[in-house]
Formats: structure tokens, C-alpha cells, sequence
């Protein structure tokens, strides 16, 4: 069961691949009108293989519940493909609301990155800790993942309406911030780059180190050390580190963050070279035929339909459950914060929007900013700060 | 105060933009090309005065500008709480002035000395909270108000102006529309809209309901606050933590000596990688994973009135499980599951003579209530004559306990024996032992510990949860009403030959486009356009 449910996930992530050409296709022509047929064809195909790789994904979904006995989000690797199978569920129904071929181009791409970062961590099938016990694991997780999924659409959206709108005759302040997201989301592919290709050579190395209260620690790699531990000396590996860091700074992390940015950095300088322009440039085209005031709307409608179910799933139902397992339903842990910061801040979002009338390329930037918060809790949160809810992180 | 009448005959309140029954514009300098529906045009308190301290007060808080600016500090702020754990989740032996500067460097430093370790409980961050509140209540107050009056007062025939005002507007030429404003009806009636018609004018108007979903998710909000403040009352909230020992009976701390809570054993559970095959891989790499954490107990009720030194009369109230997510409740308490802890329970001496370490009889001393003299036959008996479960030496090297909980126990030993019937002194801790008085023959040797397993457990009362419940399903009822629903108005007249059409929704007006594409089809009115759209290219 635990191999079939591996496999689908596999059939998912090959379908949204194969889509993507189509969606591709679908938005290839400027004039609508007169190709209309063969580009519905284009269109239908892809929505096709899109829902197919959503079945498979929810297939995987289903079989590994029944392999592991709990429903699969108990752990980073689960959660991440959980959420990666939301945001396509809602992209599906956003599709049917406004059959926008383009939203497709951004989203696919964007869940495949993120299920390639969920096998980066432990696809083992983890035993549940005893908070975890209880049916409110599959209540506020699941909710809080298609909340979450529905405020990435609103990011896809928001992404497509900047590549549009952003002017690219020149150098400003709009396009080199569009080239900095864009860069950041190369900088993920990195990360999965250089974790598969060391994993690949079973590339590992040990150092002792001294820990900030002077204390002897040992600590793997499982990328070549550019920044070495404190007082680190090589136990096992071949490199010697450049620089070492300081007690105070998980070595490892940083070490990570460099190789994955450097990776990040040299698939930006090649796609330049390649394209011989600025990437959202050479993005700009694909987007010649959609209406920007419906980017706009999609983004905006997706933050209004994505809101109130984040906040049932990740205050409220949050809330009942820690009153339960933790005896009060809010106790200020890092997670429970930033998801406080994230409502916030979706909140400051909807009054400008609303009363301040920020539309258009303003409103845009805050939906990128607001996906920015929710990966910043879903990342950061996990493996950096750490807290009750890091259970996950491992 | 002054009032305006509009020409339509409605007298408006002092401040009003756009007339409350047919939309002209009263602000005397003509309709701009597209009217400003914000609120309706209605008069707003705040756009209204500026002229007493009140008032400058009123308008401040009224601002959504300054609403937001209060979100993005609080959010701010949050977030900075975040950098470093706070004061609650660092180890509880470092004091927190060592902690942060030990673990983080000098950024931890300047943390704890700005206070950023203990955030959420600072003046500054409540009162940000305080302000929030009182933002949401002007806010609200202020236009919510005014927006009922205008919406309940709006007529169905509307100036001409307030028609040209709308984004969504068209004129079709023509004739004779009797039949299209009558299949027009129907198709309005098929998508829910509440039909209101008056000399050849008709509006159709639905989910007006929607516009009071921000008022009401604020509403929420604010008894969400409320709650919040009323824990600060005593008796409202009671937050205790119980260690208990397994065999132990004790007071349940906070229930004023009327419940008594007794540990009859601790239980932890790990998974068994045999009958868990699925998560076998996972348990290779990381060992032991806990599968339960669980303290049975039994709860008494005291019997009759507390009488002082008197051990109470206790009545058996119940027997359960407490485990994580499934606490003992009684009364307005629940008991948790929280943690547990090994401590050393029991420790076990054996009397020998130095030179030929000779046993001479073993004691076994309870570190809670420890007997004071140990019999050991054929004229041996060890005395205690100091206790110190938390041994340590003070600044002049005497010593003392640190606390009640026999954490690194110490005793002072008198030992008689027949060759010495006066008795000899020596302090034994562990791992060191003293004999102040001059070289002792006989020594008492450490011959093991017992253990035992505290339970963890925190004792929460909450009047004030039911608050948090109303407020927040109050919020949520709000928020869904706001979100998923919207206000849409079509306004159509038959002007002479032609007709006229506006329409207006407070959201989603792709939605509006498309609900009027099909409401229009084959009825031979066209469809109007939207003047944002021409405007924008």
C-alpha cells in the first residue's frame, strides 16, 4: 500500500509536468477569436491532465491514509504534498470559475516545485506522538492546508498580473523586486538540485564542534561544507570549510541556505544568458492575451474566498485543539504567531484593498508578500525557529 | 443641526454626499463622472466634525488608515517575538538575564534587555491590542450607521445623475420594451432578486445583508477582546501546574482544599516496531517514539466543612485516564496531561567498617519522609540527624537545601556501634563524604537508589472559554456572510423611448458582469458596459 501510494504521487507529479506544455498551448495565440477551437482543444487537454494528476494525487493521498492509519499530514514531507495537492484542487475550481488557461502556466509549476521540496525531508511514515492523537489533527490541518492553497492561487494570480503589468523597458524598482521573487522560487529549485544530486553521492561529512556553552557536539552534513561549526574539526569527509561560524549560528542550516542561493544564483545567471533579458521579460509574452483586471479579480477574490477558511482552520480550529492538548488555546508559540501575523497581515490586505482602494500592481505585491509570510511559517518556522508545532521538522 | 433637503423632497442628515432616497449628489459642486458608492455617500461622523477634542479623538480611530497601521505594528511586533523563544520556553534552570546572552550573543542581550523576551505580556503590546479594539468599535460605529439609514431610506426611482454615477451603466434605444422588462423581471426573479418597481423604475436588490458582514465579524472581535480582558478578574481563570508523584495523594492547589487528587501510576507507551509495521523505517532511525502518555487517578470530593490540622474526610468522586487531548474534567476544572519527570525517590546505605568493609546491616531511607532512626541488630543503629534534599554549601561553606525536592540529598549520619557507643559523625552527599569531627571508623556506603515517576499535570479553570467561543463563531459568521456573499443592485428606467441601465455591487464585479449577461440574453436590452474597463484602455 505504502509503495502504491509512493507511486501515484509519482503519476501526479509526471501528469502536472505533461500539463503544463498544454496550458503552454493554450495561451500560445494573441487572437482568441479566430482560433478559438484549437486553442479550447489545448485548454481541455490540459485542464484534462490536470485533473488526472489530481485524481492520482489524491490517490496517493488516500492509500498512504490507509497504509499509516492516520490521515498524512503528521509530518513536513506529508504536509507539503497535502498542501501541494490543495492548491491544485483549488486551482481546478478557480479554472471552472474563469477559465483562465494562463493562471494554469503559474500554478503547475509552482505546486511542482513544491512537491519536489516535500521529498526533501523524511518520506518515511511516522508513528503519531500522543498530542497528535486525535481526530483534530485531520480537522486543522487539512483546512489550514486548503486555506493556505487558496491564498497561493491568489499568489499565482498576482504573479501572472506583475509579469504583465510590470514595464520592462528599463531598469526600476518594479521589475528588479519581480526578478527577486522569481530568483528566490530558482533559489527552491536549488535546494532540491543540490540536495538530490549529494543524496545522490551519499555525500556526507562529521565534524566535532563546540557548542555555545562549550559543550563537545557532533553534527552530519549532507552537503559539502562551504561554512564549518565552531572549533569544528573534520571527523569524517574530505573538504575542509572556508569559514567557520560562530557557536551562536547553526552551521549546518547556514551551509545549507548558501549552496541552495548559489545553485539559486547560477540557474538565474544562465536563464539570463539563455534569454538574454530579464526573466520577467522574457515571461511577458506568455501573458500577452489575458485581461489584467481579471488577474487582478482572481487574485483579490481568491484572498476573500482563502481568508475565512485559513482563519477557521488555523485560529479556531487551532485554538479548540491546544485548549484540549495543551490545556489554553493560545500559549504565543512561534507557529501559532505567524499564523497570527499571516491573518493580519491578510487583514491589513482586505482594508486596503477595500477602504484604501489598493488595487491593481499595489494589491498584487501584498498577495506575493502574504504567500512570502505563509512559506516563511511553513519553512522557517519548522526547521530554523522551532517550537511546540515542530514535530513536523525532522 | 442643520439638515439638507435634497430635491426629491428627502431631508438628509448634515454631512450626507449623495442623497439618501435618490442618489443626487448634495455636495453642490456637480456629479463627477463615476460616484464615489463608498458607504453610500452617507454622513459619516467622522467627515462630518472636526471641531472639539471629541470629535478629533472619534475621527482619529475612524480612520481605516490608522486601523491598518495599528494591524501592520502589531504584526510587526508579533513577528520580532519570534527571533528568540520566549520566557516561557527557555530551560527553567538559567535565569533568563544568562540565557539569552549565553545562547544568542549580544543580540540575545539586547532582547532580554528591551523585554523582548517576555513580548506579549508588555505594556506597549496590550495597549496596541487596546487600540486595535477601540479602532474597531469607532470604525464601525462610524459607518455602519450611516449605511443602514441610507440603504434603508434609497427609493427605487433614482436621479439621473446617481444613474450616469455608476460604474455599470448603458442606455439601449428603442421602442416598445413592455416585454423585455418583463422577461428582464423573471430572469431577475430566477437569480434571487428581490424586485421593487415604482413609475416605470425598477430595482433589483440582493444580499443586502452582505454589507453588515464586517460589522458583525467586528462585533465578534471585540467580544473575542473582551474575554481576553476578563481574565485579567481573579476567579475567572485559574492556571496551576500539579507534579504528583504515582502513590501520591495530594490537595488539588486553587480549589480551596475541596478537592484532593491521588496518582495511582504513571504510564508511558512506546511504539513496538514489531506490531506497527508501517512505521518500522521511521522507528530505525529514530528510535523510541512515545505512543502514550497517561496518569491514572482518582479524584475525592472533601466530606463536610475544612477544619484546620485535621486530615479531611474524602469522598471518592471519580477514577480516569488523564492523557494528552483527553483531560479530567469536574466542576469548572480540567486537569492536562502535560509532562512527567524521574526523581530520585528512595536511596539505600549500608553500614561498613573501613579496614575490613565488612557489611554491617543496610537502610533504606524515603527521600520524602525519611525515618529518623534505623535499627540494624546486634547493637549497630544509624541515626539521621540532618536532612538536606538539595544539598549545597552557602557563601561560609556550611550547608544548606536549596528546596524541598530531593534533588542532590544529603545526610548527616550518627552512627552507634558497639565499639563506639558515643557515636560517630559524617555528612554523606552523593559522592562526597565528610567526617567533621576526626576520622571515623565505620562509614555508610552508597548502595543504590530507588526512583520514581512525577506526573505533570496542569490544572486549568476557564470562565471565560465561552466568550472566546461566541466571539469568534460571531467572527466567523461575519466574515462568511462578508466573503461569500455580496450586495448587488440593478437599477432599470424607462426613459421616453429608451431604457436605462446601472448596476452597482460592493464586490466581485466580474461576477455582477456575468450575472447580467444572462439576465439580459434575448431580452433585447443591451448589455451596459463597464466604465473601468474603457477608462483603463
Amino acid at each position: 500500500m505504502a509503495e502504491l501510494s509512493s507511486n501515484l504521487l509519482m503519476i501526479a507529479f509526471i501528469l502536472y509536468l505533461s500539463a503544463i506544455p498544454f496550458f503552454g498551448g493554450a495561451i500560445r495565440q494573441k487572437n482568441i477569436s479566430k482560433t478559438e477551437k484549437p486553442l479550447k482543444i489545448w485548454a481541455t487537454v490540459a485542464i484534462f491532465l490536470t485533473m488526472t494528476g489530481f485524481a492520482a494525487h489524491l490517490g496517493y493521498f488516500i492509500t498512504r491514509w490507509l497504509a499509516a492509519g492516520h490521515a498524512p499530514v503528521s509530518n513536513l514531507f506529508e504536509f507539503i504534498t497535502f498542501f501541494g495537492l490543495c492548491t491544485v484542487g483549488a486551482f481546478i475550481l478557480i479554472h471552472f470559475l474563469y477559465r483562465t488557461p494562463v493562471l494554469g502556466l503559474a500554478v503547475l509549476p509552482v505546486v511542482l516545485i513544491i512537491i519536489a521540496y516535500a521529498g526533501m525531508f523524511s518520506r518515511d511514515i511516522s508513528p503519531l506522538i500522543p498530542p497528535l492523537q486525535t481526530y483534530w489533527l485531520q480537522i486543522h490541518v487539512i483546512t489550514v492546508a486548503l486555506g493556505q492553497a487558496i491564498l497561493a492561487i491568489s499568489f499565482a494570480a498576482a504573479l501572472i498580473f506583475l509579469v504583465k503589468k510590470v514595464d520592462q523597458t528599463r531598469r526600476n524598482k518594479s521589475n528588479v523586486w519581480l526578478e527577486v521573487v522569481l530568483f528566490l522560487m530558482l533559489s527552491v529549485v536549488g535546494f532540491i538540485v543540490v540536495s538530490v544530486l549529494f543524496n545522490a553521492f551519499h555525500y556526507s561529512a562529521v565534524f566535532q564542534w563546540t557548542n555555545q556553552f562549550g559543550a563537545e557536539e557532533s553534527v552530519e552534513y549532507g552537503m559539502p561544507p562551504l561554512i564549518g561549526p565552531n572549533e569544528g574539526q573534520l571527523v569524517k569527509g574530505q573538504f575542509e570549510p572556508f569559514l567557520e561560524a560562530p557557536a551562536i549560528i547553526d552551521a549546518k542550516k547556514l551551509n545549507t541556505v548558501i549552496w541552495s542561493l548559489s545553485t539559486g544564483i547560477i540557474l538565474y545567471i544562465l536563464t539570463r544568458f539563455i534569454f538574454r533579458k530579464r526573466i520577467g521579460a522574457a515571461l511577458k509574452p506568455l501573458t500577452g492575451n489575458i485581461n489584467e483586471d481579471l488577474a487582478d479579480e482572481i487574485s483579490y477574490r481568491s484572498v476573500l474566498i482563502g481568508f475565512p477558511v485559513f482563519t477557521l482552520g488555523a485560529l479556531v480550529f487551532g485554538m479548540i485543539w491546544a485548549q484540549i492538548a495543551w490545556s489554553r488555546f493560545w500559549g504565543w508559540d512561534p507557529k501559532e504567531v505567524w499564523a497570527l501575523i499571516t491573518w493580519l497581515f491578510y487583514a491589513a490586505f482586505l482594508h486596503l484593498r477595500l477602504s484604501k482602494g489598493w488595487h491593481g500592481e499595489r494589491s498584487a505585491w501584498l498577495a506575493v508578500i502574504g504567500f512570502a509570510i505563509i512559506m516563511f511559517n511553513l519553512v522557517a518556522v519548522n526547521l530554523v525557529i522551532k517550537g511546540l508545532h515542530s514535530y513536523a521538522g525532522a | 443641526m442643520e439638515r439638507i433637503k435634497c430635491g426629491c423632497g428627502h431631508v438628509n442628515p448634515h454631512g450626507t454626499l449623495l442623497c439618501e432616497a435618490c442618489g443626487r449628489s448634495l455636495t453642490g459642486t456637480g456629479a463627477p463622472e463615476l460616484l464615489d458608492m463608498r458607504y453610500e455617500g452617507s454622513a459619516r461622523r467622522s467627515q462630518t466634525y472636526n471641531k472639539t477634542f471629541i470629535d478629533k479623538v472619534w475621527n482619529f480611530f475612524s480612520s481605516v488608515k490608522v486601523g491598518i497601521w495599528l494591524i501592520v505594528i502589531t504584526l510587526i511586533a508579533s513577528g520580532i517575538g519570534t527571533i528568540f523563544p520566549q520566557k516561557m520556553y527557555i530551560p527553567q534552570f538559567v535565569p533568563a538575564s544568562e540565557f539569552y546572552e549565553q545562547k544568542y550573543g549580544w543580540p540575545g542581550k539586547l532582547y532580554y534587555i528591551l523585554g523582548f523576551h517576555e513580548l506579549y505580556s508588555q505594556w506597549w503590546y496590550m495597549i496596541l491590542i487596546a487600540l486595535i479594539g477601540v479602532s474597531l468599535v469607532v470604525c464601525s460605529l462610524d459607518r455602519a450607521v450611516p449605511l443602514f439609514r441610507a440603504l434603508k431610506a434609497q427609493r427605487v426611482d433614482r436621479h439621473e445623475s446617481f444613474m450616469k454615477g455608476q460604474r455599470i451603466f448603458g442606455i439601449t434605444k428603442g421602442e416598445n420594451f413592455d416585454e423585455a422588462v418583463k422577461a428582464v423581471k423573471r430572469n431577475l426573479k430566477k437569480k434571487r432578486y428581490r424586485i421593487r418597481e415604482e413609475n416605470h423604475a425598477i430595482l433589483a436588490e440582493k444580499g443586502r445583508f452582505s454589507r453588515w458582514g464586517p460589522y458583525v465579524n467586528h462585533i465578534g472581535l471585540i467580544i473575542f477582546l473582551f474575554g481576553a480582558m476578563l481574565r485579567f478578574f481573579p476567579g475567572m481563570y485559574v492556571d496551576e501546574v500539579i507534579d504528583i508523584k504515582e502513590g501520591e495523594r495530594k490537595e488539588i492547589p486553587g480549589t480551596d482544599g475541596e478537592y484532593y487528587l491521588e496518582n495511582k501510576q504513571f504510564i508511558l507507551e512506546v511504539y513496538d516496531e514489531k506490531e506497527n509495521e508501517a512505521f518500522s523505517e521511521a522507528l530505525k532511525k529514530t528510535g523510541d517514539v512515545a505512543k502514550n502518555y497517561q496518569t491514572d487517578v482518582v479524584l475525592y470530593k472533601r466530606k463536610g466543612e475544612r477544619v484546620p490540622g485535621a486530615e479531611a474526610g474524602l469522598i471518592k468522586e471519580k477514577e480516569y485516564s488523564i492523557q494528552v487531548n483527553n483531560p479530567l474534567k469536574f466542576d469548572q476544572y480540567a486537569i492536562y496531561q502535560m509532562d512527567f519527570k524521574t526523581v530520585l525517590s528512595a536511596m539505600n546505605f549500608v553500614l561498613v567498617e573501613k579496614e575490613t568493609n565488612e557489611p554491617l546491616g543496610e537502610i533504606n531511607i524515603s527521600l520524602d519522609n525519611p525515618k529518623m532512626r534505623y535499627n540494624l541488630g546486634n547493637g549497630y543503629t544509624v541515626e539521621i540527624l540532618k536532612y538536606y534534599p538539595d544539598f549545597d554549601l552557602d557563601d561560609e561553606g556550611l550547608p544548606v537545601t536549596l528546596s524541598r525536592d530531593p534533588n542532590n540529598p544529603a545526610f548527616v549520619f550518627e552512627m552507634y556501634t558497639p565499639d563506639k557507643p558515643e557515636g560517630e559523625i559524617s555528612l554523606v552527599a552523593i559522592q562526597q563524604t565528610v567526617e567533621p569531627v576526626g576520622e571515623n571508623k565505620y562509614k555508610m556506603q552508597f548502595a543504590g537508589i530507588e526512583t520514581k515517576t512525577v506526573s505533570i499535570l496542569a490544572l486549568r479553570k476557564d470562565l471565560t472559554l465561552w466568550i472566546f467561543a461566541l466571539g469568534g463563531l460571531i467572527f466567523l459568521i461575519g466574515l462568511s456572510l462578508g466573503s461569500y456573499w455580496n450586495h448587488r443592485r440593478i437599477w432599470i428606467q424607462q426613459r421616453g423611448p429608451d431604457i436605462w441601465l446601472a448596476a452597482h455591487t460592493n464586490k466581485n464585479w466580474y461576477g455582477l458582469k456575468r450575472e447580467l449577461q444572462t439576465v439580459l440574453a434575448g431580452t433585447g436590452i443591451n448589455e451596459p458596459e463597464d466604465r473601468n474597463e474603457k477608462k483603463g484602455k
